[in-house]
């Protein structure tokens, strides 16, 4: 049994661990600001670590992301945390949660001006601001799937042998996106296209980026994506294989949100960054980082990639208002079709 | 039985099962009267629901029933032809290698099945090149019957070998002379013996199987193939709906108290850890074709098992660890885990040593009933905990502390109590056996010799228990380390466990990442249960007298 | 050792082991005898001595590094331990604890347990050859140990094998059981023919029992004889420590043979 030394040993590798779990404190600059967004915009390749670099040459403080699975899960987690959500500023939001976001009461309205958004739309909002957009679309790999599918029907009914990755839309946005899409599309029906198209779902992860990962390593020829995802294949890795199948049926948007939590322990500091946001040092960094495109008209251009990517003749979009009445509802029927 | 304590450590053991008893129940009971009384007062599940909830119910007691049966129906032709192989070089490490998936971190297990049974697979890419079909999908069913064969068929394979080298060596001997011939000595002999400890696994394996969170969770790829577990984790995590996690939890309770009742019922008592490390001469083994036949199938069950675990060492040692041990996050989650782990494995066998002392505590009281009463409570409080599995558990805090966010320390306690008691039913086990014996053994003297109270616990019956201690220890700190369960329910990035951070990492798809840190989650596990492995078998081989006669070569 | 075989024809030898040797672990045996057809030989020594490891060898449940085991003439090295024409009771779990006294003796006539009628009248006659009759739908559980060493009998003798191995058989039934079971032993070898090896500890079974003795010791057999004057012999020290007639008191733990249950 344990001898003194032994009991002495357990009980400080028992401090440090509780010592280890508490963050590290002790930064060098006086203000603080933490950021909620999502797993891939903080990822080493995403625009995370630039974006940071530029703020805090700016504002002399300390800008710390915290990043969850996805869009929606930014979303339970606020529900969860309620106003001790130790954060500032929520990023990667997207309109169709920015009803429901409201409804939390754990926002504030920014008081920025956003006059030089342009997103599709139009979206404007007192409460959200947006800092980039895209497309929903099929992402494929061209050394496996020779005719990839041409419509949303295509891909419902297609070949269960093709797999897709998808993902969760009760942690996603790109998930939630899909599912709208299939609603947009289907109607009443969708239910149905959601039970055929369930064969050819490998696995639903609960984010983007595990999807887009076992997609790229060769779990699944198709994934669900953007049509801005392609560029950076073209940009980074000099590829044209992966490629966007653009659907008859057009492609549901996407405006991704920033908000201003209520309880910010220095709100000024968030607006500073709420603004920083809509600058072309945050903006220029979004399309070759996030792969999506500005929300405010930038001033370098884009790389050529760009041109060769899908342009959805049509956008998809529901009212945040519609997704805010339906969302349980229909969640319940995806969880239904997909569980049969 | 005599009283093998004095009055006042009667008193005294009385006393703390008593208090470890109520301390399980209020572990229990808080969190499951906090679900049931957010399930009477919340708003009903809405329509629409009801089938869905149909279909994670099915789905939880197909996937369980799928896999008991796979996991004893493959363990049959093992164990028989492990039995009828006494002594094939590396059999011993065979053995010891059954051992380590009870162990293992279900996470970990996940990644090197799925880097062996993948699509970009060895498995896979041997069946398409054969074939030329399409590749097999380990998301779903498949991948989650895959993964807890790999968990259950090792354990079960060890229980039937168990029932077969318990039979006397005149079995075989007489199978020999009167010559009864393979399919005979299989109908007549073996699978009479194999049939009890056949049944007792399989309501064993329904249990863990019906309670199995992390495989399904990484390996189920989607609503179709979710059980009620995860299904509460989701309701919780994913849609922060607790009156839908409280209609799931209710099932799962009341699924678990059936396969607890079946547990029972075919009285599953069996200590794997009996097992000798060769087996019994089998003269009524002899034909080279048979011999082929038995190596085959143990071969095939050594690979199957060994291999995800050298995807996660091969993998794990080309991922760069030297940058990865700098990483201050994996250091943190480490200690974390390594804290949680040691506080819930001290916690699950104070409860248990007080629960045995208790319950061992014969006569000598007087009053027999309330002794009596009081063994019914401390076996009741055992089946308790199995009773209610950690993500239902987890889920009662969850709703009691709204989460428990905002603290750090609040969190880390129900973690560490969630993961206690989870350790608490293989704790007992490991200890109740040799906490008997030694009393029995030691009891007398003791008294006879008046060394009383604390200077008798530390003296003669912590020394005399110190390695089945040092095992149930390891084994309970293994399950702690590797539990993804209760830290799912309650991580956020400042409360970061070993296994949550290489969620994490799979996540976000870092590969080499993932892989180097299920590297070193296993290392942790597998050096843990090995330690064990060794106390438990070193203290057998120290009190066995009667080395097997009759070893020898067979025709 | 010196061949005693020479005074008889080969087709009255029943078992002949010649330069029988195995290496098990740091013990190495050695055997070399001879055995005439119908006769009982007792086989004795301390323990450890190979008693068992002997009978194990005819029986074939262990292989021979080098010599010949012939039983009835025919070398049956490389047999397995059914087709050697022998039956064996051991001192325990002589029958399979979950079939009945009938599947018990059945099995060793049918393996596949397929029995014609008169292999069914075999069972019942041998039944009633021990005094067991009815006994048949009985598991061994229910039986007396003395009752399950009859069947155990009943099981050779429904078997008719020429060579029968007696391992202990009737140890810790007490003396007067044991005397009984004997002498039903022995009518079974008449009526069977049977050549009879037992393993046995205690002198007074092997004068009841048997007409030769062969005494072992580490792996050999030391001494060997007619059973009559054998255990008065002084000229084998082993022999006299074994029997405990040495003047040394020192041995006289060494007499209590070392097979008895543990306490």
């Amino acid at each position: 049994m344990p001898s003194k030394t032994t009991n002495f040993t357990l009980s400080a590798m028992l401090a440090a661990g509780l010592a280890a779990a508490t963050p590290l404190a002790a930064q060098t600059a006086d203000r603080e600001l933490t950021v909620y967004t999502y797993e891939s915009f903080v990822a080493e390749w995403g625009p995370g670590p630039q974006i940071e670099a530029a703020f805090e040459a700016q504002c002399s403080c300390d800008l710390k992301w915290v990043g969850v699975a996805d869009g929606v899960a930014l979303l339970n987690r606020l529900k969860l945390e309620g106003e001790e959500a130790a954060a500032g500023v929520v990023l990667g939001l997207d309109t169709n949660l920015v009803t429901e976001a409201k409804a939390t009461g754990l926002f504030e309205a920014h008081g920025i001006d956003a006059a030089a958004v342009e997103v599709p739309g139009d979206f404007a909002d007192d409460t959200f601001l947006p800092y980039d957009y895209g497309h929903f679309a099929v992402v494929y790999d061209s050394e496996a799937i020779a005719a990839p599918p041409a419509s949303l029907k295509e891909l419902v009914e297609g070949d269960s042998n093709q797999k897709i990755v998808i993902q969760d839309p009760r942690t996603s946005t790109p998930g939630l996106g899909l599912l709208l899409w299939i609603k947009k599309v289907y109607g009443d029906d969708a239910a149905a296209a959601w039970s055929q198209l369930k064969d050819r779902v490998l696995t639903v992860t609960p984010g983007w980026s595990e999807a887009y990962g076992l997609f790229t390593s060769g779990e699944a020829p198709m994934v669900l994506s953007y049509t801005t995802s392609p560029a950076y294949h073209m940009v980074a890795e000099e590829t044209d294989r992966y490629q966007a199948a653009a659907f008859d049926e057009g492609h549901y948007l996407q405006i991704e949100v920033a908000g201003l939590l209520k309880a910010a322990p220095d709100k000024e500091l968030a607006r500073q960054f709420l603004t920083f946001m809509l600058s072309q040092e945050f903006q220029q960094v979004i399309p070759t980082t996030n792969w999506m495109l500005p929300a405010v008209a930038i001033e370098a251009d884009l790389p050529d990639a760009f041109d060769k990517l899908v342009k959805p003749a049509t956008s998809l979009l529901y009212e945040p208002q519609v997704v805010a009445e339906n969302r349980k509802a229909w969640i319940d029927e995806w969880l239904n079709a997909m569980s049969k | 039985m005599s009283s093998l304590l004095t009055r006042a450590e009667s008193r005294a053991a009385v006393l703390g099962g008593v208090i470890a008893i109520a301390a399980i129940s209020v572990a229990i009971a808080v969190p499951v009267t906090a679900l049931l009384w957010r399930g009477t007062t919340g708003e009903a599940p809405d329509l629409g629901f009801d089938s869905y909830l149909l279909r994670v119910t099915r789905f939880t007691l197909l996937q369980a029933v799928l896999s008991t049966l796979l996991s004893v129906a493959l363990a049959i032709p093992l164990a028989r032809a492990l039995a009828r192989r006494p002594s094939f070089p590396g059999r011993v490490w065979l053995l010891r290698l059954f051992a380590v998936p009870l162990g293992l971190p279900p996470l970990v297990a996940a990644l090197g099945l799925l880097t062996i049974w993948g699509r970009q697979g060895a498995v896979n890419d041997l069946l398409t090149g054969l074939t030329g079909g399409e590749p097999f999908s380990i998301y779903g069913l498949s991948g989650i019957l895959l993964a807890h064969v790999f968990f259950n068929l090792p354990l079960t394979a060890r229980l039937l070998l168990l029932g077969l080298e318990r039979l006397p060596q005149e079995y075989w001997k007489n199978a020999a002379i009167l010559g009864l011939g393979q399919w005979t000595t299989f109908r007549h002999v073996e699978w009479p013996a194999m049939l009890q400890p056949a049944l007792a696994a399989a309501s064993l394996v329904f249990m863990l199987c019906i309670t199995s969170f992390t495989l399904v969770l990484v390996l189920g790829g989607g609503p179709a193939a979710t059980t009620l577990e995860v299904a509460v984790y989701q309701a919780l995590r994913f849609d922060f709906d607790p009156s839908r996690a409280v209609f799931l939890a209710v099932i799962q309770i009341a699924l678990t108290i059936a396969a607890l009742a079946l547990l029972r019922l075919t009285g599953g008592r069996d200590d794997v850890s009996e097992l000798m490390v060769t087996g019994q001469a089998r003269p009524d083994v002899h034909g080279r074709a048979a011999g082929l036949v038995d190596m085959t199938v143990i071969l095939v069950a050594a690979l199957f098992v060994l291999s995800p675990l050298l995807a996660t060492l091969v993998a794990g040692l080309s991922a760069d660890l030297p940058r990865l041990l700098t990483e201050a996050a994996l250091w943190r989650a480490g200690l974390t885990s390594l804290g949680v782990a040691l506080c819930a494995a001290l916690l699950s066998l104070l409860l248990a040593l007080l629960l045995i002392r208790a319950r061992l505590q014969m006569p000598g009281l007087g009053a027999q009933r309330t002794k009596h009463g009081l063994d019914a409570l401390a076996g009741a409080a055992g089946s308790l905990v199995l009773m209610v599995p950690p993500i239902v558990l987890g889920a009662g805090w969850f709703l009691l502390f709204r989460g428990a966010r905002g603290s750090i320390l609040l969190p880390l306690i129900l973690i560490i109590i969630i993961n206690a008691m989870m350790a608490l039913p293989f704790v007992m086990r490991v200890l109740e056996g040799a906490y008997r014996t030694a009393m029995s053994r030691n009891g007398q003297l003791a008294l006879a010799l008046g060394v009383t109270g604390l200077s008798r616990i530390r003296r003669i019956d912590l020394p005399a228990l110190a390695r089945p201690l040092g095992a149930a220890f390891a084994f309970a700190m293994a399950l702690s380390l590797g539990d993804l369960g209760a830290i799912a329910l309650f991580g956020n990035d400042r409360l970061v466990t070993l296994p949550y951070l290489l969620l994490q990492k799979m996540g976000s798809y870092r590969t080499a990442d993932a892989a180097g840190m299920a590297l070193i989650l296993a290392t942790l596990c597998i050096g843990l249960m090995m330690l064990a492995d060794r106390s438990v078998s070193r203290q057998r081989s120290g009190t066995q007298k009667n080395p097997q006669k009759n070893k020898g070569r067979m025709p | 050792m010196t061949a005693v075989s020479s005074a008889t024809s080969d087709r009255a030898v029943a078992l002949q082991l010649e330069g029988v040797q195995l290496q098990l672990g740091t013990s190495s045996m050695h055997f070399d005898l001879s055995r005439p057809t119908g006769s009982v030989t007792a086989i004795m020594g301390p323990s450890g001595s190979g008693k068992s490891t002997l009978l194990n060898l005819i029986a074939g449940f262990l292989t021979a590094d080098a010599g010949r085991i012939l039983i009835e003439g025919i070398d049956v090295g490389h047999l397995p331990p059914a087709r050697r024409g022998l039956s064996m009771v051991f001192q325990d779990n002589n029958l399979f604890a979950h079939l009945d006294i009938a599947t018990n003796i059945g099995l060793g006539l049918d393996p596949h347990l397929k029995l014609t009628a008169d292999q069914k009248k075999t069972i019942e006659a041998a039944l009633e050859r021990v005094g067991l009759q009815g006994f048949g739908r009985r598991l061994p559980g229910t039986l007396s140990g003395g009752e399950r060493q009859r069947a155990a009998l009943a099981r050779a003798f429904a078997r008719r094998q020429p060579l029968l191995l007696l391992d202990e058989p009737f140890d810790g039934l007490g003396p007067g059981l044991a005397a009984d079971m004997i002498a039903l032993m022995l009518e079974i070898r008449r009526d069977v023919g049977a050549t009879v090896l037992m393993v046995t500890h205690d002198p007074d079974e092997a004068k009841m029992a048997a007409g030769h003795v062969l005494f072992l010791s580490k792996g050999r057999i030391i001494a060997e004889g007619a059973i009559d004057g054998f255990f008065e012999r002084r000229d084998v020290p082993e022999l006299a420590r074994y029997l405990g007639t040495d003047s040394s008191p020192a041995t006289a733990a060494q007499k209590r043979p070392p097979t008895s249950p543990l306490p």
